[in-house]
């Protein structure tokens, strides 16, 4: 008998009949009981709360706040995902942006000065941002080598609830859920509101 | 109100002291007290040893003991908890049967938190795991505590902790089990208390036990010895007697005398 | 090894005992409040234990819904009957020469993989996995993913219980593990990859803990470790006593139903834990650990009633069961135990016991048990 056999057959064997299958009780929150606006701000205090940095800019503030993060930290060169915004970038002088296209080599990502993508969204209660590897989001790799991470978050993409976020979020794209800054990295957090 | 007492074996063999404060408090407050002289033991030290036979049928002759009572009063936590908890999984025909430990009854069927005891000593409050977790008493025993006359109560550092008494445990891994009494007793000399007391008499016999072999001149009283307490019988009590009251006390104290002398 | 003798050289430790009871101090502060953070956390472990049920009472069903899911997405899935069994097809799927970094959980320590931190130029890697999801065949994992973009094969190896039934799940799931885990909102990072894996699943016992009817909802468990972290004996005696196997409350559950009682240090390990309760008020998916200890104890007792010569335990438990069974026999034992309990005390307290209960008096005086017992006591009140 195969392996595969005859584990199912033990697994089998041990439950017997099963005796029906067992309801979940789902009575937790799945929303957050806030206004937009609150939603927005408690994303803020959580993210502050795990140690990274985060600014609040309304949206035709975006490209001057991104420059002003990024000379801050006198980064000289950055990686991109090829599909970034190109209006993003569009206010900075002396950083020369590396586009992900063909892919980078490891090296060059490590000795890069950080990363800047968007995201597929964030949560409000933990923190989060959550990238799928769809637009201004790039590879997982992208995010994984640099040693800084600018995020842009649009106060629409964020969301209250781990539910919300899970019953968005598509499975079948590589989710990488970014809760603070990874150890001896960084994690800065834009969030543009309308 | 009628209330059957359910001394335990533990209570009843090594604790009798404990047992009778209960009956002179509950009298003392008006209540009609009745002893069912086939009592033994609830089972708790069989079941929680994975004897499960015998301790089923242990289960079976308290339900058959205590069936005709409306009300049942423990002078333990942990015994309480095995008839409310531990018996619905024995045989789900033994579930239902009304148990109260005594701090619970007091302040939650009888309605009262000052009983009228005097107890002039310097007290800390060891909350017992069957206490805290399984019967979830909360703060009744404190509720108690703090209502008796010229009792100084001392708050317990990481007093949810387990003392390390556990039954077997205690036998089974004494070094462990040490390790944690330790710990407990080192908390109960920061209290600066000379008194110790809890609810359940079990895990009382190992932190007392430790004190004692330790010599540290902390006692370990149960809880009931205190609220049966009455102005000049503080001292007493806490000698271990249970301040019984009149000839009884006397000859006991006597007897204990002898024993000592001897 | 007996989790008693193991464990006293762990106590006699002065500097780990400190270390890990400071831990244990910051981990259960840090626990209570996250968990005191979120409103619905009751009704969360409520959801978690019932999602983890669902999956265990209709496994064979979840696993090959599983299978097919990671073979529709491009993937593989591997069955292991055991710990050797896992290691050759691990070792078949990454040949000898492969550059192949591991990353660590509960399972790869269990069928005993060692290996370097995967680093940048690993070409291939094995991980475990935190939840695997039936319906979609995505692989859940609480670290950046690192791993899961090495451009050589990708093995994942997982325990048969670590399926969860839907992607939907994982809302509840994502929210119980960290907060108990490390008392965080969210894991610092969550990685997820549906399709192109090779999957191994394990056995390794599992289904002989899910034969048992009682003892099947330790395998609920999430590995977060919340048990482990409140639970005084563990504070005391470090994970070595539990053996090979998880250490803490759950490893004491889960070392004797994956393995059997009939080993020594299976047959101790129900026995290593005062039944104090913590480990049950924190387990985000709410198994009974005190109760499957006491379940398992039941069987270690039965597994003993059949030797040929009964233990000294065995007899002195059968005869109080026989002296309690009747009221007047229990009386009779009163009265002998009071008896010779006057001729070993000394100065009030009774200081040596023989036998088992020296064990009691290695450390710890007993009190005298007064001449009259209760019972006697009140029948002679007026």
């Amino acid at each position: 008998m195969s392996a595969r056999e005859d584990i199912l057959r033990r697994v089998r064997t041990a439950l017997g009949d099963g005796g029906g299958p067992v309801p979940v009780p789902r009575e937790y929150r799945r929303r957050a009981a806030l206004s937009r606006r609150d939603v927005v701000a408690l994303f803020g205090e959580r993210v502050a709360d795990s140690r990274a940095a985060v600014r609040h800019v309304g949206a035709d503030e975006l490209v001057t706040a991104m420059a002003a993060m990024l000379w801050a930290r006198e980064a000289k060169g950055i990686a991109v995902p090829a599909d970034l915004p190109p209006g993003w970038l569009g206010g900075l002088e002396g950083v020369r942006a590396l586009t992900d296209v063909p892919a980078l080599d490891p090296a060059v990502l490590a000795e890069s000065d950080g990363v800047v993508t968007g995201c597929s969204l964030a949560i409000a209660e933990t923190g989060t941002v959550v990238l799928d590897g769809g637009r201004a989001q790039g590879r997982r790799e992208l995010t994984l080598i640099p040693r800084h991470h600018l995020c842009v978050v649009h106060a629409d993409q964020i969301v209250g609830t781990v539910p919300e976020a899970v019953a968005r979020l598509d499975p079948y794209r590589p989710l990488t859920w970014i809760s603070g800054p990874p150890d001896g990295r960084g994690l800065e957090v834009l969030v543009v509101e309308d | 109100m009628r209330i059957a007492v359910f001394i335990t074996c533990w209570g009843d063999a090594l604790f009798p002291g404990t047992g009778k404060a209960m009956v002179r408090l509950l009298e003392r407050l008006g209540h009609e007290v009745t002893f069912e002289p086939a009592q033994t033991c609830c089972g708790q030290m069989h079941w929680t040893t994975g004897y499960r036979p015998e301790a089923i049928s242990l289960a079976r002759r308290f339900a058959e003991v205590f069936r005709d009572h409306e009300l049942i009063v423990t002078p333990s936590a942990s015994c309480a908890a095995t008839v409310r908890t531990a018996y619905p999984r024995m045989d789900p025909a033994l579930a239902g049967l009304r148990v109260y430990e005594l701090t619970e009854l007091l302040v939650d069927i009888l309605g009262v938190t000052d009983v009228g005891a005097s107890y002039p000593h310097r007290v800390t409050y060891h909350p017992t795991c069957h206490s805290v977790r399984a019967l979830g008493l909360g703060d009744r025993p404190l509720r108690l505590l703090r209502a008796v006359r010229g009792l100084e109560l001392a708050g317990l550092p990481a007093a949810d902790e387990c003392c390390g008494f556990g039954g077997a445990f205690a036998i089974k891994n004494a070094d462990t089990s040490v390790a944690m009494v330790a710990d407990k007793i080192a908390h109960i000399h920061e209290t600066g208390a000379d008194i110790v007391c809890a609810t359940d008499d079990s895990c009382l016999a190992h932190i007392g036990g430790a004190l004692s072999r330790l010599r540290s001149g902390v006692r370990a009283v149960h809880i009931a010895e205190i609220l049966a307490s009455e102005e000049g019988a503080g001292e007493r009590a806490a000698a271990g007697t249970g301040g019984v009251p009149g000839r009884i006390a006397e000859r006991m104290t006597r007897r204990v005398r002898r024993s000592e002398a001897r | 090894m007996r989790f008693a003798d193991a464990a006293r050289p762990e106590l006699a430790d002065p500097s780990s005992r400190r270390t890990r009871r400071q831990a244990a101090t910051r981990a259960r502060a840090r626990q209570a409040e996250a968990t005191a953070g979120l409103p619905d956390w009751e009704r969360l472990r409520e959801a978690g234990a019932a999602i983890r049920d669902r999956t265990l009472r209709d496994l064979g069903a979840h696993l090959e819904a599983l299978e097919a899911s990671v073979t529709e997405e491009g993937g593989r899935v591997h069955w292991a009957r055991d710990a050797a069994e896992a290691r050759r097809i691990i070792s078949r799927l990454l040949p000898g020469d492969t550059e192949a970094g591991l990353v660590r959980s509960d399972v790869t320590d269990e069928i005993g993989l060692e290996g370097g931190n995967a680093g940048p130029h690993t070409r291939a890697a094995v991980v475990g996995a935190r939840f695997l999801v039936a319906e979609t065949g995505t692989l859940v994992v609480t670290d950046p993913g690192e791993s899961l973009t090495f451009p050589g094969t990708v093995v994942v190896v997982a325990g048969i219980e670590d399926t969860v039934p839907t992607w939907s799940d994982l809302e509840v799931l994502l929210q119980l593990l960290p907060r108990s885990e490390a008392g965080r909102r969210m894991h610092p990072a969550v990685s997820t990859r549906t399709g192109d894996l090779q999957l191994v699943l394990l056995d390794n016992g599992r289904t002989r803990a899910l034969a048992d009817e009682t003892g099947r909802a330790a395998l609920r468990c999430i590995h977060c470790s919340a048990c482990r972290d409140v639970c005084p004996v563990y504070e005391r005696t470090g994970a070595r006593p539990y053996g090979p196997g998880r250490a803490g409350p759950i490893g004491a559950v889960l070392t004797p139903q994956l393995g059997g009682v009939e080993a020594s240090l299976g047959a101790s390990l129900p026995f290593a834990s005062t039944l104090c309760g913590a480990c049950a008020d924190v387990c985000p998916v709410k198994i009974d650990i005190p109760g499957l200890l006491v379940h398992l104890r039941g069987e270690v007792v039965e597994s003993r009633r059949r030797r040929p010569v009964p233990t000294p335990e065995l007899l002195l438990m059968r005869g109080l069961a026989w002296s309690m069974g009747d009221e007047r026999r229990y009386e009779q034992t009163l009265v002998r135990r009071a008896r010779w309990a006057g001729l070993l005390a000394r100065d009030g307290r009774i200081r040596r016991l023989p036998g088992l209960l020296g064990k009691w008096t290695d450390a710890r005086d007993l009190p005298v048990p007064p001449r009259q017992s209760f019972r006697a006591w009140w029948r002679r009140r007026p």
